[in-house]
């Protein structure tokens, strides 16, 4: 009897594995996207909730080359920090409050990212260390207010060299790996380097799509 | 034809590591230190501005050495260290640039050529 337990429950726990294998991503739905075309972005310095202080400016000083390389243009971001520095916002959340249509006028660009940063640094474990840095971002219309796409991603220093990842993201991260390591070892800013360029590389599943400057453009 | 052989087993391992030869895309842009010189700029207590602005002169005359394209923001960063270091003419200079390159930023600069005066 207790044998016959064990092996439904075995049966349901395999059943229950198999779904879960199949269960594909649902593709996003870009029809807003797609609408709005934008050409511009400004990235917004990130909302950091963690406690490590370096988080926001470590993980906007590595959003704009993923960007640019999708084909967008991207509003200087040292410039985009001084301009709310100028009109008396020094909080990331004071930043994100501001109105699209504010954004608009004073930035002249077609959409905004907003990031937030979840997770950023070393988590000390009995056996092993490792460094993590997870965020997630919305990319909105600026004129409409409209949400065009929200993605998360994330990387650690223990994933280990030969993770697979295709395209425009694997050139980009290779270039940050060799950067840092002929550099200092500043191994939280590296693994968000990492995690940038993961989170706004176009040509990924339900990632961002091409921008107009790229010649992809269009055909994703 | 021993050197062409281990430069062709160089290029492959190359390719190998860049995750197959197949259809790998082109970068747009030359970025050289920018992303760095971004960092630098953020952490604000490791390099000086004039040390900053160096950099930045240096890669820029690498981009147009070779060839390649000059990235967004990137004259914009430039004229913003000028900026702070009171070189005005030079600040303005520098959107200028921007706009001329990339007219996607012309709101922004001209808000920023109102603006940062002074």
């Amino acid at each position: 009897m207790k044998l016959k337990n064990f092996f439904k429950l075995l049966a349901a726990a395999t059943g229950f594995l198999v779904l879960a294998g199949c269960a594909t991503q649902t593709p996003y739905d870009y029809t807003a996207y797609k609408e709005s075309r934008p050409r511009s972005i400004v990235v917004l310095p990130p909302l950091n909730n963690t406690p490590e202080v370096p988080a926001s400016y470590s993980v906007l000083s590595y959003a704009t080359r993923p960007l640019a390389e999708a084909g967008y243009y991207v509003m200087p971001v040292t410039l985009v920090a001084e301009a709310f520095k100028e009109n008396g916002m020094t909080q990331a959340a004071d930043m994100h409050a501001t109105s699209p249509d504010k954004l608009r006028k004073i930035f002249g660009a077609d959409a905004a990212l907003y990031i937030t940063i979840g997770k950023y640094g070393t988590v000390y474990q009995v056996i092993n260390s490792s460094t993590v840095v997870a965020a997630d971002a919305k990319l909105v219309d600026l004129k409409t207010g409209k949400l065009l796409w929200q993605g998360s991603a994330s990387a650690s220093s223990e994933e280990g060299q030969n993770q697979q990842q295709g395209g425009l993201a694997a050139v980009l991260i290779a270039a940050i790996v060799k950067q840092v390591m002929a550099t200092t070892l500043d191994q939280s800013h590296q693994v968000a380097g990492v995690a940038t360029t993961r989170l706004l590389s176009a040509g990924a599943p339900n990632g961002l799509l091409y921008g107009p400057r790229s010649p992809n453009y269009g055909k994703d | 034809m021993s050197t062409i052989r281990s430069k062709l087993s160089t290029a492959l391992l190359v390719c190998a590591a860049l995750g197959g030869c197949a259809s790998q895309p082109t970068p747009l842009y030359q970025w050289q230190g920018y992303q760095n010189n971004i960092d630098a700029y953020f952490r604000a207590d490791q390099l000086s501005p004039d040390a900053q602005t160096q950099r930045m002169e240096d890669d820029l005359q690498k981009i147009r050495a070779s060839g390649g394209a000059v990235p967004p923001g990137y004259y914009a960063h430039l004229g913003l260290l000028y900026g702070q270091q009171g070189k005005l003419d030079q600040f303005a200079q520098q959107m200028q640039a921007e706009k001329k390159q990339y007219p996607e930023s012309e709101t922004f600069m001209d808000f920023l050529l109102r603006n940062f005066k002074k």
